[in-house]
């Protein structure tokens, strides 16, 4: 068999093709400047293409194009040629694929190829397992997520999958995907109308919160799964986030009280006046101090929700939305 | 036009009580957040001690203001059109990508391209368009909805007759539709893979070249409207968690497509303005991530779009003068934490300069500089006047005058008639587009 060191072209096995230079024209523009080895054996995988041959020598070649440019979706797809034409072993292939994305876990065509292998051999059971093991060296690989959501959707693997996003919250609370694929299987599976399962939820994220109360993940959950329902209309939510902010508070806190306060106005006609100063003032306290970065964003929340529910002769607070320009540096008191 | 000479935010007393809040319970997340944060308290504290020397005259302050490296982003720019090192093999792929980045990039730095080399642009873009139709990585490779995103960008951005006659427009359109799903979505390229980059970049390079066909963007709004999930955002596919880079791909789509308003646009809004890092003030991608460069457009640039689709909706309580992100904070976390001193821009401190990045935080900064439209427009200029960038448009991210530009052009052309594939029967011609 050849030996990978040696350049095709010096390669006996090779002597009867013709390598194909690249053609980048007489003034080339973002020219790469190829090493030997790289141009080499791209010279003889477009005399692959060319000819379209279909062999055992030509699958050996995209594996070494693959490896010199993992990104070349072009060969990937030839690959796949040769892969179902010389009806390969496609559980080889399984293992090729698995080392390859082992070493290059951020790219599309990688795990693109190992789903169509999947999909070939019909054949997932090694999938959770293998996807697990890409997520324990990075926990947010958004194509491992991808893939994973794929397999269990396809394969129906749903079981296990609750218990395992649990074990990734418990070793990082603030895995965001974690919290994302919590959604996906509970709205697949028993839904969120359930209201044990809605209660179940929200209990497991206020006892999130108390022991991280700056993870905005968290709240961002609460809030997803509440609100096709409405955050007002979750019976004690409410008293018990006002409890939260005397010993938890945070900017998430804040914000989540504007969204309980501003779906109370929408879906209740008692209190209005109430409920929108409330809101207008934590909208303010956001903008003024407590989530600065953010000064546009809650001064304009709060200019809405004035325009929405404030009566018509309360209308002289709301700063007009050209004027306030003035000096971007006001003197603001700092949060402790 | 506003200009802000002194105090920077993150001078500011306030700044450092915006470092994050582990609340006692580390995790690789908070890790890795206060790791970042640390490294841009070293730049700014460096920053600050040459700001703190004393300036007895104006000139002499000028130049301890944040500065954007022009010159030498120039130079970068000019030497990567024409050659890259090997480091560049891993793009080989991606080549009319590095066209549109560095095009892009010396467009908003308002430094011309020679006609010699935009014609060379030309020459091989053509060679890497695909003979079946669409652009493809490079010559003699497959075609592929990225690089014909790219490709058309950046002939529209040359902007000569030469560039806009390369576009074989009838195989674009038969490109498209072999690429497009019964379910509304688009595959990348043939026997590749699905997510909502294809969209945008299949409506960017219709609406450019005026290709669009009735049925050809069918279900396709419904689809994208699948991708924005419980967070707010949209993932690359529906159920997957909210992304920066596929929000922004599945906003400009819905925008170009009229159907901005399926989407529920005040929880993108809530999203997207809460990826905005209250310390370095730069975007995450998601939520719990870290900062990057990149997203200084992908994220920011949503608020533009997000600005205009809430207006067209009646919403008379938005700003005239500011985007809903802190424009300053961005601005400084690009020319302070952004910028290799040798050329071109960055992720995060301690990462390499690359053209991507040289791409996405020039146009957020320019995103950052401006606001408004033609009739209204309002400046914040951070630093230097000599900063100012062009600006750009926030749908096709290429300047303004070059979208009406192609959009003139292509409109005087006839939209083609979507040929008949290969190997069908022989129904008459006149049934695929009733």
């Amino acid at each position: 068999s050849e030996d990978p060191k040696q350049l095709i072209q010096d390669r006996k096995e090779w002597a009867d093709l013709e390598p194909v230079p690249q053609d980048d024209g007489p003034n080339p523009v973002v020219k790469i400047a190829y090493s030997d080895k790289f141009t080499d054996v791209y010279d003889y995988f477009r005399a692959l293409l060319k000819n379209d041959e279909k062999s055992d020598r030509a699958l050996l070649l995209t594996a070494e194009a693959i490896e010199l440019n993992a990104a070349n979706y072009t060969v990937w797809h030839y690959r796949r040629v040769l892969l179902q034409a010389l009806e390969k072993d496609l559980r080889e292939e399984m293992r090729y694929i698995t080392a390859i994305i082992e070493d290059q876990p951020k790219n599309y065509q990688v795990w693109h190829h190992r789903r169509m292998v999947v999909e070939w051999l019909n054949d997932p059971s090694e999938e959770l397992e293998f996807i697990a093991e890409i997520l324990s060296q990075d926990a947010k690989n958004y194509h491992a997520w991808q893939h994973r959501q794929w397999v269990i959707k396809e394969y129906k693997l749903w079981d296990s999958e609750l218990e395992y996003v649990e074990q990734l919250l418990e070793e990082d609370v603030r895995n965001n995907s974690a919290w994302n694929q919590r959604h996906y299987i509970i709205s697949h599976t028993t839904g969120y109308s359930d209201p044990a399962i809605l209660n179940r939820e929200v209990q497991y994220s206020l006892k999130q919160i108390k022991k991280a109360p700056h993870n905005e993940s968290v709240w961002n959950y609460l809030k997803g799964i509440l609100q096709d329902l409405g955050l007002s209309s979750h019976p004690g939510l409410l008293e018990q986030i006002l409890e939260l902010k005397e010993t938890h508070c945070s900017p998430y806190l804040l914000g989540f009280l504007v969204d309980i306060y501003e779906d109370f106005l929408e879906n209740t006609l008692e209190h209005h006046e109430e409920v929108l100063s409330k809101a207008l003032e934590l909208c303010e306290l956001l903008a003024r101090e407590k989530d600065t970065i953010r000064r546009e964003y809650w001064s304009y929340v709060g200019r809405s929700l004035q325009t929405k529910y404030g009566s018509s002769d309360s209308s002289t607070t709301t700063s007009a939305p050209g004027s306030d320009s003035g000096s971007v540096h006001q003197e603001t008191p700092c949060s402790s | 036009m506003e200009s802000v000479s002194s105090p920077l935010r993150c001078f500011g007393e306030c700044h450092t009580a915006e470092k994050y809040t582990d609340d006692g319970v580390e995790t690789v997340t908070s890790v890795e957040q206060r790791k970042v944060e640390r490294s841009i308290q070293e730049v700014v504290s460096v920053y600050k001690q040459i700001h703190s020397l004393p300036h007895t005259t104006a000139v002499f302050a000028t130049m301890t203001e944040p500065t954007l490296l022009r010159d030498q982003h120039y130079q970068y720019l000019k030497k990567g059109l024409r050659h890259l090192s090997d480091a560049y093999e891993c793009l080989d792929a991606s080549r009319p990508w590095l066209c549109y980045w560095i095009l892009h990039s010396l467009e908003l730095l308002e430094e011309p391209v020679p006609t010699a080399i935009a014609s060379d642009v030309c020459k091989f873009l053509a060679r890497c368009q695909s003979p079946t139709g669409g652009f493809a990585g490079g010559p003699c490779q497959a075609a592929h909805l990225a690089p014909t995103y790219a490709a058309v960008n950046a002939l529209c951005i040359i902007g000569t007759q030469e560039a806009y006659n390369i576009i074989d427009r009838e195989k674009l359109l038969s490109f498209l539709f072999s690429v497009k799903q019964p379910d509304g979505s688009f595959v990348m390229h043939i026997g590749g893979e699905v997510d909502v980059r294809s969209t945008y970049c299949a409506a960017s390079v219709a609406s450019l070249t005026n290709i669009m066909t009735p049925t050809l963007f069918q279900d396709t709004p419904t689809w994208i409207v699948s991708c924005q999930n419980w967070e707010g955002g949209l993932g690359g596919v529906p159920g997957l968690e909210a992304h920066g880079g596929y929000t922004f791909c599945g906003m400009a789509a819905m925008v170009i497509l009229g159907k901005e308003h399926m989407l529920d646009l005040k929880s993108l809004l809530r999203w997207v303005a809460s990826r905005q890092m209250r310390y370095e003030g730069g975007f995450q991608g998601r939520c719990n991530k870290l900062v990057d460069g990149c997203y200084s457009f992908w994220q920011a640039g949503l608020l533009p779009l997000l600005h205009r689709a809430l207006f067209k909706g009646g919403d008379s309580t938005l700003s005239l003068q500011k985007w809903m992100f802190e424009q300053q904070a961005l601005q400084e976390y690009i020319l302070l934490c952004c910028q290799n001193p040798a050329g071109g821009l960055l992720d995060k401190p301690g990462k390499s300069r690359d053209f991507y990045h040289t791409c996405y935080c020039l146009s957020g900064l320019s995103v950052a500089q401006h606001f408004g439209n033609m009739d209204l427009h309002h400046e914040l200029i951070v630093g230097r006047e000599e900063n100012r960038l062009a600006p750009s448009h926030p749908v096709y991210n290429i300047c303004p005058e070059k979208v009406a530009q192609a959009i003139q052009h292509f409109h005087q052309l006839p939209v083609p008639v979507p040929a008949q594939k290969e190997g069908s029967s022989a129904c008459n011609t006149t049934t695929d587009h009733s």
